[in-house]
Formats: C-alpha cells, structure tokens, sequence
C-alpha cells in the first residue's frame, strides 16, 4: 500500500495502459502541454508524444466524433471532456453515434473508446460547470457508465474502461482530484458490474456512487455511535449495474437508501428503487430512501451550493428517519 | 490536360452509375407498392459524385456517408442484395434490419456507415484519418455530406483539426441546393460551398457534379494531396436530386423560383451526358446495354433476395447492444 492523489492514480492508470497498448491514443482540450485542467495527464505528452496525446481545439463534437471514428478503424481513443457538462455540447457524438453504432450496424463495428470527464459540486463553478451526468447517460442503451469513488477505483476501473470494447462514460469527481488515499499496488483492472461493500453492516443498505461512498463513510463512523450498523455498496458502475449485490444486501438489512450526487428527478435513486422492488418488497422494513442534489440547477455561491449538494450530514439524518 | 480513359474504365463508370440508377428505382418502386418500412433518401441524379470520387479510391480507404447514402455504398462495391435486404429490415440485410435505410454499414468495405444525423459522420470520417495518420498507413478518408451540412458545427470543428494536422482526409460536399425544403441560397450568404475552404486554409475546389470524369479527376486531385501528407481538401459538386428529400417528398418547393428548375436540371442526368461521352470514344450501343443489362440481372437478383429474406426474430432486437 502506498499514499497517492486520486488524479495521480487516473494518471497512472493512462500511463500503464498506454504503455501496455500502442492503440490508446488520447485527444481532450488542454491535455497536453499543461497536462489537463485538472492535472490528470501531467508528462504524458512529453512521454508519449504529440500524435498520442493530441491537444485539441474547443470542439467537443469534434473531438468525441473523432474518438468514434477512431475506434471504429482500430485504435482506442481516450477522449477527455474538461467538464461532463459538455457532454451536452457533443451530445449527438456520444448519444446517437458511438452509444448506437454498433446496434445499427448489427453488430458489424464496435466503438472502444472511453471519455474521462469530471463531474459534481463543491468549487463554486455554477450551473455550467458541477453538473452530474449519470444519470442522463445512463438512460441510453449502448453506454456503459462508471462512477469510481477512491483512487484504487478509479485507476482500477479506468484500465478495465481502457480495454473494454464499448463507449464507456467515466464520470470523476472533480473534488477527489487532490484528494490522498491509500492504493495497492498494482492495482489489477476492477470488472465492470460487480459491486463493492465498501462497509459492512446490518440495520441499513447505503448504495452509493462516487465521493458518495466516502461520504457515506463518515456518515456510517457517525450513525455507528448512534448503535446504527451501516453497510456501504460502492456501486462502482450504473451500467452494467449489479443488482445482485444490492438485493442480497438490502435482504439481509431491511432497509435501502441510494445516494448519488445527480439530481432526484427521473435519477439514480429512482432507478435503483424500481430497479430492486420486485425482488425486496417483501424484506423492506422502510419505504427505500434517496439522497441527491434537489432539482434545482447548481448554484454558484458556497451559501447556495453547499447546503444542497449531498452531504455526510444529510445522510446521518436520513438514515436516522429511516430507522425510526 | 484531358486525362485519357481507355474503354475499360469508362465502361466502369458507366457500370457503377447505371447500378446506383436501376438500385434506387427498385427502392422506389418498394416504397410506391408499401412493402418497405420507414422512408429512403434517393441517390438519383447524383450518380456522378460518389462513383467518380471512389473510382480515385484504393480498396483500404474509408468513407463516412449520410442519410442519402446509397449511392456512396454502391460505388464502394456494396452488395445490394444486402442493401437492399437492409432498406426492407430484413435479417440478411448488412445491419441484420436493425439500421435501414439510413444506417447502412459494411467495415469490411471500409465504410463507416451512412448516417442519419445531417453532419454526423463528418468527424467520424475525420477520426478515421487520424488513425490512418497515427498508425503511419496511407489510407486515405473520405467524408461525404450535402450542401447543409455545411451548415452544422461538426463540418467547421472536424475540417479545422483536419486542417491544422494535415489529415488524410477529402471532405465532399454534394450541393444539390436543398435541405429538405430549404433552399441553401436562402440561408446561407455564399454561392459555393468551397469558398469556406479559405477559413481553413485548404484548397476549395468546385467541380461539375453530373460529369463523372470532371468528379473522377478532381477527386483524384484531392486523395493524392491527402495520402502524400498535404492534408484535406474541400471539393463540391454541383448536383441535383431528381426526387424529393425523401421518397414520397413532392418537392414542389423546388418550383418557387423557376418553374423549369428540375426539368433543367435533369437534362443534364449524369448518364445521360456520359452516354454521349462514351459514344464519342467510340463505344457502341451494344456495348452499353450488354452492361446495364448484367446490371438489370444484378438488381432483380437483389430485388429478389430482399424479398426472399425472413425477417429477423424478435429476440435480435435484444443483440449487439454491448461487445462482449
């Protein structure tokens, strides 16, 4: 086990991918000389080069279209979006090609690429710039969409990204970026669809995505002192989703709440309820419970934003409800 | 100086143009009887265009192509039994009925897939170039789209990168004056297309799109700039489309400025005009029907096939959503 910074391990997992692969090639605004906005890519370029580590213009269609084109003829393109937001600005790249290709082509092609964006509140960026997209994302078929909560995650899960054969969505939480944890080493590519008990628990189901997990941590540490027993499911990708876990878990507690930064309405809570129903009404001694950033668009100011975006507190607090 | 074309390669031209012709009647000829789902965009008038730009391709290039696509699939070496299976849903069609008309793909050809979004394919076709760049082969792309696609973001963000990294790549714009209804004169303040290629820094060049040889030698132009490393050129052929946007479209828009447009046009029909080329170098009557006729057999044989073909069980509509 050793120290690292959540973007050191995204950086580590590119740089060994790469290295393992000469078809990972990369293209984003501002990945190369100044090694991303987020310092995510920092010596790859002077590593790797020019042609592999392409600095773009702002043409967020452009450059997801190029990706879908390059899967298409054999490489495996990274694409970084500086922020998930604009996945809006190239929304037909992602949405009706790479997502739909191959379907339309019947099965003829396959589009292995990754886009790496960050998502979530917390650094006052307004509404442009915090939004949460898994929950938009994952509505279409053809996506695969992956929320990584720590480092060990995220570098595990993006070298599985890599060498997937499909689009793959990677949503990071721009707050982790400078964030240490502690990560093994090395770190093996983590399958897609298999959940993580991240804490485990009796009174409560907590399913969780992204810096949700860790939140949902202190707030488990508090509720602890309470007598309440949480377990944590680190849900680790939306799609494929593993409901395996979530059921056999929420069987055992009785109860389940879904924490997940996107908005409520038609968002990752709703869809886990519904998604498990069938299968744990019968075990349920609450209603299932949700956490997420209310349908209101991110505000700017650290007065407005804080109070709403999904917090240890607020988990405490509902979970407490939950267990009266 | 006149290229010089031995009877061969003319009789070729001929072959691939009178196949996209004959190919697109059938297809109007479904869509008149009501045997054939959903809508197609006709090639007819075109034929010019995409049989003299792929005849300047080598079997390993690529091509993106669009909602009005048949015509690029044909000169490409398409299989219009598979077409034509494709444009009826049918399940030995090239996408297994679940793309149609619009969607129609064969990699093995080296074509990216028609495209059902106006612009969709252009950066595709452009990320195809990339990889083509990258790996250090001299394939060369060609991007196809009409007159209003120039009008969308990803014509402007895919030919600027194509530009400024002197991609292998031959943007060609099919101006056939309209977007459906609209007349590209009305919203768009200049006359040719080409003179956008100035904002990029690359050649714009304005060719006679019903005169496949004045196409075949332009295109050529323009691929070998692209595979000697001098990057894009923006070529445009002036055409028409005998048929409305889509069959069924009466297209009478098409009358509000000059009653005899279509008619004026159409006297110029590529196989027309080429006809009376092809007779000035000497080759007979005899010689041309012996080819439309091999072509007539190819199409009933394809005409029958789609017919013949079952259509796909429910269960594919489940397939090729993911690769494993």
């Amino acid at each position: 086990m050793r120290e690292i910074l959540y973007r050191d391990a995204l950086r580590e997992a590119l740089d060994e991918e790469m290295e393992r692969d000469d078809s990972v090639v990369m293209i984003g605004e501002d990945i190369g000389f100044i090694g991303g906005n987020f310092k995510v890519t920092v010596g790859l370029l002077e590593k790797y080069g020019d042609l592999r580590v392409k600095d773009s213009p702002i043409s967020e269609a452009g450059i997801v279209g190029m990706g879908v084109g390059m899967a298409l003829t054999g490489l495996r393109p990274i694409v970084e979006l500086m922020f998930s937001d604009f996945l809006l600005v190239a929304a037909d790249q992602v949405i009706n090609q790479a997502a739909k290709i191959r379907y339309m082509s019947g099965g003829q092609a396959k589009v292995p690429m990754v886009i790496r964006t960050p998502i979530g509140g917390g650094r006052s960026s307004a509404a442009q710039h915090s939004q949460s997209m898994q929950a938009m994302v994952a509505h279409f078929p053809g996506l695969k969409v992956v929320v990584p909560s720590t480092a060990q995650e995220a570098k595990g899960l993006l070298k599985t990204a890599i060498r997937d054969d499909n689009p793959v969505i990677f949503l990071e939480h721009k707050m982790e970026y400078t964030n240490k944890f502690m990560i093994d080493d090395p770190v093996e590519p983590i399958p897609f669809g298999k959940a993580r008990i991240a804490r485990e628990g009796t009174d409560i189901t907590i399913v969780a995505t992204s810096s949700q997990v860790m939140k949902s941590e202190k707030a488990a540490k508090e509720l602890e002192k309470d007598g309440i027993s949480v377990e944590i499911i680190d849900l680790r990708t939306i799609v494929p989703m593993d409901r395996e876990t979530i059921i056999e878990s929420v069987k055992k507690t009785g109860r389940l709440l879904v924490v997940d930064e996107a908005h409520e309405r038609c968002g990752i809570g709703a869809e886990i309820g519904a998604a498990v129903m069938d299968d744990v009404f019968y075990y349920l001694d609450a209603p299932i419970g949700r956490i997420a950033t209310p349908n209101v668009p991110l505000p700017f100011s650290p007065a407005l934003e804080f109070p709403i975006i999904p917090s240890p507190d607020k988990i405490v607090a509902k979970v407490k409800k939950m267990m009266e | 100086m006149e290229k010089v074309y031995d009877k061969k390669q003319l009789l070729s031209f001929y072959e691939t143009m009178y196949r996209m012709r004959r190919f697109e009647e059938e297809v109007f000829e479904f869509y008149k009887k009501g045997l054939m789902p959903g809508l197609a965009h006709l090639y007819l008038g075109q034929e010019a265009v995409a049989t003299g730009v792929c005849a300047a391709l080598r079997e390993e290039d690529y091509i993106g192509s669009t909602h009005r696509g048949h015509g690029h699939l044909v000169a490409r070496g398409a299989r219009l039994d598979k077409m034509m299976a494709e444009i009826l849903g049918k399940v030995d069609g090239y996408s297994r009925g679940k793309g149609g008309s619009m969607h129609i793909m064969a990699l093995d050809l080296g074509i990216l897939g028609a495209n059902g979004i106006v612009g969709g394919e252009i950066p595709i076709a452009t990320g195809a170039a990339y990889t083509a760049k990258y790996l250090g082969t001299d394939q060369v792309a060609v991007s196809f789209f009409g007159e209003s696609a120039s009008n969308e973001g990803t014509f402007h963000e895919s030919i600027n990168m194509a530009a400024a990294w002197d991609l292998p790549i031959v943007y060609v714009v099919e101006n056939n004056l309209y977007g459906i209804s609209v007349d590209i004169r009305d919203v768009t303040k200049v006359s040719d297309i080409a003179d956008r290629a100035i904002g990029y820094g690359i050649p714009g060049v304005i060719v006679d799109g019903m005169d496949v040889l004045a196409v075949h030698q332009a295109a050529e132009e323009a691929v070998k700039r692209a595979r000697s490393g001098n990057g894009p050129t923006l070529l445009e052929c002036k055409t028409y489309r005998w048929q409305g946007h889509h069959v069924g479209d009466p297209a009478e828009y098409r009358e509000r400025k000059d009653p005899k447009e279509k008619e004026t046009w159409m006297e110029r029909c590529p196989l027309k005009l080429f006809r009376e080329k092809m007779r000035k170098e000497n080759i007979t009557d005899k010689e041309i029907a012996k080819v439309e006729e091999a072509v007539e057999k190819e199409v009933q044989e394809a005409v029958q096939f789609a017919q013949d073909s079952p259509y796909p069980d429910v269960s594919e509509a489940f397939d090729h959503v993911f690769a494993d």
